[in-house]
């Protein structure tokens, strides 16, 4: 029951994490309930095909399926959040007054929903692919009954939609006007964090081969695979042993999306400040 | 509206280029092979010796039923290798030394080094 339950928590980390925040960055816009949870069942629908066909994804492209899978639905959540983010340092304003004075759903904001939908099915596609194969692995050895398998994958489930809860909660509390702001800057350094995990991916299939010694080793200090390090690893994608690509194309990602939610972002501020989310 | 769809289709061809110009040759000709076997949730062999400054390939057998999954901090790796099946991966060249592998699932028990000379 105990490796079932740690197995599970592990896991879910992560994608606990990326639901929290989108929730607490999406909060507000109408059905953004909905959307969530629309992509966290595709997320569990995708991770049960992921598993099942587990063998076939690492036969293909001669042996680097499993790679270019990942890297791909990494670079698609990549897209996905910067899209999301220089969209929103242009329209966050006049979205949150429309909001705010109609209280209607505004057309243009479900698109970038839709986005946010789709990076957190991503993380649940990722996250959940793996429990489906580990838990299948402890029920084929046998070590366990059915019964504890099941107990212990619900209590790592419950630990992290409690990881969800914290997140979301935690971020709720800062006052609307600054939100937008930390969490702009929350999903740049995330979407970084996902770019860098890919080339790790096309690194290991030798697609990439330029720059791969270690920038750091910092392992000693803070493991990427303890509880803070996992946090750290998905919030701004820290590694405690990073090659050099890595680090480059981490760089890389957040200059461009900073530079183009500047470059997007409406000239003129309007005179009064604005709650740039509705509460 | 376009203005927003451009930088979409911006933001995806950016992408696709940083992924692909660094691109090189899938395998390089100088790789040295290991080959390894997962069985009874041991590995064999246990600490294979490569020779150092080499890009290496590793493929790795599992002759379990069980899924596991091949990882490596220092080697900077991690594949899923389900029951009955082999995967292959890509090293880059190391320096002397001894990098531990491991099954994530089993991370304490089912273990094994590739030592570099």
């Amino acid at each position: 029951m105990l490796g079932a339950l740690i197995i599970v928590f592990r896991e879910v980390i992560e994608a606990g994490l990326i639901v929290g925040i989108v929730l607490a960055v999406t909060k507000g816009i109408r059905h953004n309930g909905r959307w969530v949870a629309l992509g966290v069942a595709a997320g569990v629908a995708g991770a049960s095909l992921v598993a099942i066909f587990a063998g076939v994804i690492a036969d293909a492209l001669e042996g680097a399926g499993q790679e270019i899978f990942n890297a791909a639905i990494l670079g698609v959540a990549v897209v996905m959040l910067a899209w999301h983010n220089i969209w929103m340092a242009r329209h966050g304003r006049e979205l949150a007054m429309e909001m705010r004075t109609y209280g209607e759903e505004v057309k243009a904001g479900s698109r970038s929903l839709a986005a946010l939908a789709v990076v957190v099915a991503v993380a649940v596609m990722r996250e959940g692919s793996e429990v489906a194969l580990f838990l299948y692995g402890l029920a084929a050895s046998a070590k366990d009954s059915g019964f504890d398998l099941l107990i212990g994958s619900g209590l790592g489930l419950l630990a992290g939609v409690a990881v969800t809860a914290v997140t979301f909660l935690g971020l709720i509390v800062i006052p609307s006007r600054y939100l937008f702001s930390i969490t702009s800057v929350l999903i740049t350094f995330l979407a970084a964090g996902l770019a860098a995990q890919s080339v790790v991916f096309l690194q290991q299939a030798g697609f990439v081969t330029a720059l791969q010694d270690s920038a750091w080793d910092t392992s000693r200090f803070l493991s990427d695979t303890s509880l803070i390090g996992r946090v750290f690893h998905t919030l701004i994608g820290y590694s405690d042993q990073p090659s050099q690509m890595q680090v480059a194309v981490y760089c890389v990602t957040l200059g461009v999306i900073f530079t183009l939610s500047k470059v997007f972002a409406p000239h003129q501020q309007p005179k009064r400040p604005v709650p740039v989310l509705a509460e | 509206m376009s203005r927003p769809n451009a930088l979409f289709a911006g933001l995806v061809s950016l992408f696709v280029a940083m992924g692909f110009t660094c691109s090189a040759a899938a395998v390089a000709d100088d790789a040295v092979t290991v080959k390894l076997t997962l069985k009874d949730h041991k590995f064999s062999p246990a600490e294979p010796a490569v020779p150092a400054g080499k890009p290496i390939t590793i493929e790795v057998t599992n002759a379990d039923p069980t899924p596991a999954e091949f990882e490596s901090k220092t080697l900077r790796v991690e594949k899923v290798v389900v029951g009955g099946g082999k995967i292959t991966l890509q090293v880059r060249p190391l320096t002397a030394g001894r990098y531990r592998f491991y099954d994530e699932e089993h991370e304490n028990t089912t273990e094994g080094f590739l030592v570099v000379n």
